[in-house]
């Protein structure tokens, strides 16, 4: 495979302020490639260097194995969808399409053919005469991927293009956005504060923190073995305990609660530094009343505060006796637990081996609210 | 209509609706008035005066006054466009590429020469300018000149004191306009292939095209109606139309001539405000706004 884009020890400052810090990553043809992170995190600053609007303060851009450092933005085989989309109101839609081709020279029949091509592929044949503030946000959306893509470049960078539309919205256009790109087989470099967008669409997923990447995989294994309390904390939901660690004759690990919880861990840890640990377990993990003396399992007894009912992703908020911290466990969707109501006492389990534990990480961890 | 409410008779619309209606009607719509009706007098041989339209006759009689009339209107047209081609990087520089804390700054200094009145300005000027003026003496010093040259009283200096005089009404509105113009929008043209010409010529001057024609048409009135600079700073031998009229009516006392030039100029202006407005496809309410 050929690789589209490569980044090297990317590194922006403005001032004293380091906004994106020492970044390196590869991106093959063709791929979906999302950059995750809280706003503020520095994908804007990133995305921008590639497109060619901030000069890096230190590191390499490559695109198809050539360096682009010195190339202006209007020369770039890249293109970005903004932010805000920025589709030009002075022109229709067919005129902020056909922009970027007539920039290139081209003509008559070839542009409208163009054009013409490039909006049945976002949906929106004969769309062209329309003006911009005639367009709903979804359509916006379209265009400004249209307008972009009609270019054919090499690496299309959108920066949040879901951000501005409503929740519904937004879920459709995620579906929208991934077939689309199947399709055209263009790269894709998407950046977002939305785990889920990010997760859905992506082939590769960077996590992105204060400058610099956390951890960069797929999906799936980002979410199944988060490399960082950050990323277990961002990507999906999870529940997150503050324990201290032990170790036990035998060599098994445990994790301790202050309620004086005792949890068996899957893997063994450097016990050197003593300090504080935090323990993951995913909601979906977290077993409903498990059957009575299956010692492999971790269990609490908690009280069920409130059901928290929310169609195939209903959950219960439990909080472990002894203890103010509340869970979140998922409920299963056969009915099986109807009988659970709010107040009641129930039993929650997990196996030592869904459970991660880092480090209590000393720096500020975004919170997502 | 079912709705329709019973008439209330609004006070507070009539107290502020009568001081309006007075100023407009006696200040502009009344005198206007009284001048037309004068413009299409005359007095006949005898002495009796009538009706006529000897006055506006004699304009295109007499080549020295359509002559006149047609360089007023085009070094107008031209100062306009001098005025806008200088406004549009300066506002586009205070607006865009200076710093948010000196643009009030720089707004300020454009702001400058109108707290002093337009004669004391032509004055500055002058001493500048003139024979014996600062930059003559300059240029003398240094050696470029070798005898003094007499800088003012030619169409050139009139033009330049005619654009610093109105420059800042063509800036104010087109700042206006070009801070609602998003970045992004520059930076998307160029980001899909376009030069920096194509920049302002498709996004840029579209965008500001409402500043630009409300900038034009103020410029645009204040130079054809101008009096003071083509007087002191002007050639001595080619008049401007303000002149004329000032002539006809305060040289030669006759009122009615110069009642018909005043009409003829209004009638000038708003043509060319009219055609420009259309070329331009620009609606006027949008650029009153
Ligand atoms: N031109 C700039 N000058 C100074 N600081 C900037 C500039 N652009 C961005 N920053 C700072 O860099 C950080 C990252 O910004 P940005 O890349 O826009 O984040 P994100 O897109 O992840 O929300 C922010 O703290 C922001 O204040
Ligand atoms: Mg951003």
């Amino acid at each position: 495979m050929q690789i589209a884009l490569s980044v090297k020890n990317l590194t922006k400052k403005f001032g004293d302020f380091t906004a994106v810090n020492n970044i390196s990553f590869e991106v093959e043809d063709g791929k979906f490639f999302s950059i995750l992170g809280p706003s503020g995190c520095g994908k804007t600053t990133l995305l921008r260097m590639i497109a060619g609007f901030h000069k890096p303060t230190s590191g390499i851009i490559e695109i198809r194995e050539k360096n682009v450092l010195e190339v202006e933005p209007n020369k770039r085989p890249v293109n970005l969808v903004f932010q805000n989309l920025a589709l030009f109101p002075m022109m229709n839609v067919f005129e902020n399409i056909a922009f970027g081709l007539r920039r290139r020279g081209e003509k008559g029949p070839e542009v409208d053919k163009k054009v013409n091509v490039m909006l049945e592929r976002v949906g929106l044949p004969g769309y062209g005469k329309k003006q911009i503030n005639q367009l709903s946000g979804g359509q916006k959306q379209r265009i400004a991927i249209a307008r972009a893509l009609v270019l054919d470049p090499t690496v299309l960078l959108l920066d949040e293009p879901l951000g501005a539309l409503d929740a519904k919205l937004r879920e459709h256009m995620k579906v929208e956005l991934k077939k689309l790109q199947v399709e055209v087989g263009t790269t894709f470099v998407y950046i977002t504060h939305d785990q889920s967008e990010a997760m859905v669409m992506s082939d590769y997923v960077a996590v992105m923190n204060s400058g610099h990447f956390e951890q960069l995989d797929t999906p799936q294994n980002l979410y199944s073995n988060p490399a960082s309390s950050f990323v277990a904390q961002f990507v999906g939901n999870n529940n997150k305990f503050i324990v201290g660690l032990k170790k036990d004759e035998s060599g098994n690990f445990y994790a301790t609660t202050p309620e004086g919880g005792q949890f068996l861990l899957s893997e063994p840890f450097d016990l050197q530094d003593q300090g504080t640990f935090e323990m993951y377990v995913r909601p979906e993990a977290m077993i409903i009343n498990p059957s009575q003396g299956n010692k492999a399992i971790n269990e609490l007894n908690a009280d069920v505060k409130a059901i928290l009912f929310d169609g195939g992703n209903s959950r219960l908020l439990v909080v472990p006796e002894n203890s103010k911290q509340e869970l979140i466990v998922a409920l299963p969707q056969n009915h099986q637990f109807d009988y659970i109501k709010a107040k009641d006492k129930i039993r929650v389990g997990w196996y030592p081996e869904s459970a991660v534990c880092f480090k209590k990480s000393e720096e500020k961890i975004y919170e997502e609210l | 209509m079912k709705n329709s409410k019973p008439h209330k008779i609004r006070w507070s619309f009539i107290i502020f609706f009568i001081p309006v209606a007075l100023w407009l009607f006696l200040l502009i719509v009344f005198p206007h008035l009284e001048l037309l009706k004068m413009s299409f007098t005359g007095t006949d041989f005898y002495g009796k005066s009538g009706f006529t339209l000897e006055n506006y006759g004699e304009f295109f009689k007499e080549p020295i006054y359509w002559r006149t009339f047609a360089r007023t209107a085009l070094y107008s047209i031209f100062v306009t466009f001098i005025v806008l081609v200088i406004s549009l990087p300066v506002t586009f520089y205070i607006t865009k590429i200076a710093k948010i804390k000196s643009q009030g700054f720089l707004t300020i200094l454009v702001l400058i020469p109108f707290w002093v009145s337009e004669l004391i300005r032509v004055y500055g000027w002058i001493i500048l300018l003139r024979e014996s003026g600062v930059i003559n003496k300059f240029l003398l010093k240094i050696g470029i000149f070798k005898v003094p040259h007499e800088m003012l009283y030619n169409d050139i200096t009139m033009v330049m004191g005619l654009v610093y005089t109105s420059m800042l009404f063509m800036i104010v509105p087109i700042i206006g306009v070009m801070e609602s113009l998003d970045d992004a929008l520059i930076e998307a043209a160029y980001d899909l292939g376009a030069k920096k010409t194509t920049i302002w010529r498709k996004i840029i001057i579209p965008y500001v095209t409402p500043g630009i024609m409300s900038g034009s048409i103020i410029v645009f009135m204040l130079v054809l109606g101008s009096y003071l600079t083509p007087k002191l700073m002007g050639g001595k031998n080619a008049l401007w139309f303000t002149e004329q009229i000032y002539n006809s009516m305060i040289i030669y006392f006759n009122w009615n001539q110069g009642a018909a030039f005043g009409f003829l100029l209004l009638l000038l202006s708003s043509l060319i405000i009219f055609v420009a407005l259309k070329v331009t496809r620009q609606d006027f309410k949008e650029v009153v706004k």
